[in-house]
């Protein structure tokens, strides 16, 4: 198995270093190498669990049971301004 | 050489629901920043999404409406990108098992009506609101937006112009509206398309499509469509190749361009949502819902056809929307005389003067009853037509009563015929050279003297008594 | 009296005979003379509890006592509380406040427990030893060398050395039964569904679930009768979840008729010698109690922790996307850019085996991968499952050992994170069929307790509790307590 670790770590927003890469790269690549035994199961047909029990959704009624919460949810934020959130420029 | 170009349209429709998808926090457009918001949709450590009934409700309804197939189990899906807008890293939606497959529209085309196939109509959540404008190396998220529910409806590559593609989406719009599903104010980003748009040489199989984002009004929709098109076929004529890519369509300089971020190429990494068992939704309710389905736009556009001989032009005006519908159905209701009648007024005069006043069916400061009143006074000869369109412009401005407005400016038609006679002879003595003209054969003269008498009348005089005298008296 | 169990004492607090306030001023007194040794502690704020218990005895005065009234409850790190920090023991969320308190939080506040500090833990809960800790590992109290298991190593060391005497754990593959029988102590995973997700911070959300780490069988049910039961903000919490005498289930002491099932494929080369003796000591005690030992196989067992290999980072890489510096937690110091926020935050903010669970997960998800790994690992899932369901078809309960081996040395495999993983090799397969499991202590190896785990049928926990309590009472280990805690007669 051979994995592109950078573009892994891209996909993660993680920065890695290139000796930190070194040392990750084989370590995933061992436990991809473990994980490859379930190639040996047969599963021809086989539906897929996504959860351990077969339960349906339940729903919730459309009423507002949230008022202004602002300064508390905001407390612990890195940086806010007027009530937005600060983040370096987005560009489109 | 001639080209074919193929559109598919992917439309964002926000759900018109009290609370979000998954958090009991308010929609209100135009809130303060962040202000509504919580735990959830803000994605905070810990926190769990559970589904809103109407989210669920309002797509199984519009999916019957496009005659699609419900499926009466659905499933949520994680689609995982980065950006500050979007709290929890991904964004729950529906990918494999939609809750609507395989549906239709129908749009008018020059020739007829063609179908438009929809593959999907899937729900989600949309994301929050980031602003750049004016700010210096940085930018500000407001999350009041993030987590409002969304129906993405999917088209099939069906639409052959920028014009069917228009029709499609202004079906589409008056579709969701009538259904109640959504408020579909496009300024307010509650109706927004993406257009997957490539082009071919007859014949052929598909081009590569590039995906035009977020256009928000039906012209802009037309122009960059048209201005893709032009492009592609540009570029292939000039040995070039098109890129599958998203570009951004920029309405001032009436061009786009490509939106591609050279890092990486998306990869959303979609797989179930384990936070959310399966939607599951039972026969029974499925019939509830649609026993709660309104008159389809089509449907009641042919009804008005039929039972109220309207003409196609006035039976589409007054479809448009359900308010105008049913505010045209409780005029006829209190005016069943003359439905054609109740069509012309209101087609034509209030929703007029509504448009010039800013106003719309809902805020008509005029009622259907009220209308009605004033029509009664047309029909019983108490007023004329004219006089009618200056008393409903004195109950837009006071939101009276016909009556009491005929009453107070003495505007009741004069039927008396004693009283149109000395006018008709006191017009005769004015006109003499007219008179003789008109005695020696120039029968044409007759509107000329029916002018005299009702401008003397000042409008009031009862056309046909008008009519009626002066053909008596002028022969002499 | 340190030593002695919560229904111990709740007697001697419904008797009169102490107060919550005393009871938690000892406690108090223990944790700070012991914490140092033993890290277990990550926050502890004696002003709070002390207030807690005071409240505690003013209800009891006023009301009567209610299921858990004044008895001190830690809580691993995991739990979101809205008093003091949440932090997951990781530096992303160091100083995090939430501003919500759990679902199971509000249970045991309802149910009067004092809530008594917050206990260390694996980073976000990866890992099985409490070395992937920010705040550094936590020591297992019958050898500090070694470690306590994990990812709730904090919580097992402290109701182990007797720091308090119950705690809160989560498990998404072993979390709670591993370290429970590395420190001697009972753990209770119940069925997925059974209690509320709902406010502890997400590792693999259709794995993870919350229970009760105790000195016995009776405080296990006691906690987890408190914190089990519907909650309408949880779409997975199960409404209409079979009612269930969780005490009643305790009472049991004979085996009379119970079939236990014995499965060969976790009876295997390479786990400690000691630990087989072990496990087939507590079977040959089950068979003389009455029970009947029933040989079965749950063929797919070999492949559940390539299966949860592939889940849990998967679910996880998406779970902890939103650890991006924007809403809370950590923000790199003057990003360049917005990319730049993203990655530095994330990399100085988590830890080693944090990250390569993340990748992991992402690359298991990623385009062409995904039918591979992903979409393998859930079908491999489903088969597991089946085998339980099977199995369960001949008995009533299985009885496995918890952990192939005894505590290991700290750092004896933070090089190999592989081996690491295979640590829950005998736990995770209930993981991933959503079923309820408890390791109570059956034996020692070197001095080091060992684990017996039972795994009963879906919403059967009255099965786990009976079998475990039978065997409790007919044997001494839960009794037994490590050296140098003031513990020793
Ligand atoms: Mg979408
Ligand atoms: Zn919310």
């Amino acid at each position: 198995m051979d994995i592109d670790v950078h573009k892994v770590a891209m996909l993660s927003r993680i920065r890695l270093t290139n000796d930190e890469a070194a040392e990750l790269g084989p370590q995933l690549e061992s436990i991809l190498d473990y994980v490859d035994q379930l190639q040996q199961v047969d599963t021809e047909g086989v539906v897929e669990t996504a959860h351990p029990h077969d339960a349906a959704m339940p729903l919730r009624v459309d009423v507002v049971t949230n008022g202004n919460r602002r300064d508390a949810l905001q407390s612990s934020a890195p940086n806010t301004q007027s009530g937005l959130y600060v983040v370096p420029k987005v560009i489109e | 050489m001639s080209w074919e170009t193929v559109i598919g349209l992917e439309v964002h429709v926000q759900i018109n629901s009290k609370t979000k998808a998954f958090c009991g926090c308010s929609t209100t457009f135009g809130a303060d920043p962040n202000t509504q918001t919580c735990p959830v949709c803000l994605g905070m450590p810990g926190q769990l999404p559970v589904l809103n009934t109407e989210a669920a409700r309002k797509s199984a309804l519009t999916g019957l409406a496009i005659n699609g197939q419900i499926n009466l189990e659905s499933k949520f899906d994680r689609k995982n990108y980065f950006y500050p807008d979007l709290p929890k890293g991904y964004q729950i939606t529906q990918f494999p098992v939609p809750i609507v497959e395989f549906g239709h529209l129908d749009i008018p085309v020059p020739d007829g009506i063609k179908r438009i196939g929809i593959t999907r109509i899937h729900m989600e959540e949309d994301a929050g609101k980031s602003m750049h404008e004016g700010l210096d190396g940085v930018s500000h998220i407001d999350l009041n937006r993030s987590g409002v529910p969304l129906m993405e409806i999917v088209s099939e590559p069906d639409m052959r112009c920028a014009d069917e593609a228009v029709a499609y989406l202004k079906q589409l719009h008056q579709l969701v509206r009538f259904l109640n599903v959504s408020g579909a104010d496009m300024e307010k980003g509650q109706f927004r398309c993406d257009a997957n748009v490539s082009v071919r040489r007859f014949g052929e199989p598909l081009g590569t499509r590039a995906e035009l984002k977020n256009l928000n009004s039906f012209r802009f929709i037309k122009q960059a469509i048209e201005y893709e098109v032009a492009r592609q076929i540009e570029l292939i004529e000039d040995g070039g190749e098109v890129v599958q890519e998203t570009r951004l369509y920029d309405s001032v300089k009436g061009e786009s361009r490509s939106m591609r971020s050279k890092e990486e190429a998306h990869d959303y990494r979609y797989f179930p949502e384990p936070d959310l068992p399966p939607l599951r939704i039972s026969q029974q309710e499925l019939d509830a819902i649609r026993a709660g389905m309104p008159e389809l736009p089509g449907a009641l556009r042919a009804r008005f056809e039929t039972e109220f001989g309207l003409s196609s032009y006035d039976a589409d005006v007054l479809t448009q929307t359900r308010e105008l519908a049913v505010w045209y159905e409780s005029l006829v209701a209190a005016h069943p005389a003359d439905p054609k009648r109740c069509a012309n007024w209101m087609a034509n005069e209030l929703l007029g003067r509504l448009k010039e006043s800013g106003l719309n069916i809902s805020s008509s400061p005029v009622s259907a009853l009220r209308l009605a009143g004033l029509l009664d006074r047309i029909a019983d000869n108490t007023i004329s037509g004219k006089i009618a369109k200056d008393v409903l412009d004195a109950m837009m401005a006071s939101g009276d009563h016909a009556d009491a407005i005929i009453e107070s400016k003495g505007l009741k038609q004069v039927s008396d015929s004693g009283a149109i006679d000395d006018m008709i002879v006191k017009v005769m003595a004015d006109n003499p050279q007219q008179l003789e003209q008109f005695r020696a054969g120039k029968d044409k003269l007759m509107g000329f003297f029916v002018g005299q008498v009702m401008k003397a009348s000042k409008g009031q005089a009862n056309p046909a008594m008008v009519n009626q005298r002066l053909n008596k008296l002028l022969k002499g | 009296m340190p030593f002695s169990t919560l229904s111990e004492l709740k007697t001697r607090l419904d008797a009169g005979d102490i107060s919550a306030v005393e009871l938690a001023r000892q406690y108090l007194e223990r944790a700070e003379k012991h914490n140092p040794a033993l890290n277990a502690f990550v926050h502890l704020d004696a002003k709070y509890v002390l207030a807690q218990a005071e409240a505690s005895d003013a209800y009891r005065a006023a009301h009567g006592a209610r299921t858990l009234e004044g008895l001190p409850i830690a809580i691993k790190d995991i739990f979101c509380t809205q008093d003091g920090p949440t932090q997951c023991c990781s530096n992303i969320l160091k100083g995090f406040h939430a501003p919500y308190d759990a679902h199971v939080i509000t249970r045991l506040k309802e149910a009067g427990a004092v809530l008594f500090g917050k206990t260390n833990m694996d980073e976000f809960a990866m890992g099985s030893s409490n070395e992937t800790s920010a705040f550094g590992p936590c020591r297992n109290p019958w050898n500090s060398d070694c470690i306590p298991g994990g990812s709730s190593g904090g919580s097992a060391a402290a109701v182990a050395a007797a720091l308090v005497p119950a705690a809160l754990g989560t498990d998404t593959g072993g979390s709670i039964r591993q370290p429970a029988a590395l420190t001697g102590i009972t753990g209770m995973k119940p069925t997925y569904g059974r209690v509320s997700r709902r406010g502890i911070i997400a590792f693999a959300s259709s794995l993870d679930q919350a229970g009760p780490m105790t000195r016995s069988v009776r405080d296990a049910a006691m906690i987890g009768e408190a914190i089990a039961g519907h909650d309408a903000g949880d779409s997975t919490s199960v409404a209409d979840a079979p009612e269930m005498n969780w005490l009643a289930a305790c009472d049991r002491v004979d085996m009379q008729g119970l079939k236990i099932g014995k499965p060969k494929e976790y009876f295997i080369d390479g786990m400690d010698a000691g630990v087989r003796e072990a496990v087939d000591a507590a079977l040959a005690a089950c068979e003389k109690l009455g029970a009947e030992i029933v040989d079965i196989s749950l063929p797919n067992t070999q492949y559940a922790v390539a299966a949860y290999y592939v889940i849990a980072p998967s679910e996880a890489s998406a779970n902890l996307s939103r650890y991006d510096g924007v809403r809370f937690g950590h923000r790199c110091e003057n990003p360049d850019d917005l990319l730049d926020m993203y990655t530095r935050s994330r990399d100085e903010g988590f830890g080693s085996e944090v990250k390569r669970r993340i990748l992991t997960g992402n690359f298991a998800l990623s385009s062409g991968y995904y039918d591979a790994y992903y979409k393998k690992a859930q079908q491999v899932r489903t088969l597991i499952r089946q085998d339980f369901l099977n199995a369960f078809e001949k008995v009533d309960v299985i009885a496995t050992p918890t952990s192939p081996v005894p505590a290991f040395k700290i750092g004896e495999k933070t090089d190999d994170p592989l081996t690491m993983y295979l640590a829950d090799i005998f736990t995770i397969a209930l993981n991933l069929a959503g079923l309820p499991g408890l390791s109570q202590p059956c034996g020692a190896v070197h001095g080091l307790p060992v684990g017996l785990q039972w795994i009963a049928p879906a919403w059967r926990e009255d099965m786990l509790l009976g079998a475990a309590a039978a065997y409790e009472s007919a044997t001494d280990w839960s009794t037994k307590v490590p050296q140098g805690f003031g513990g020793e007669t």
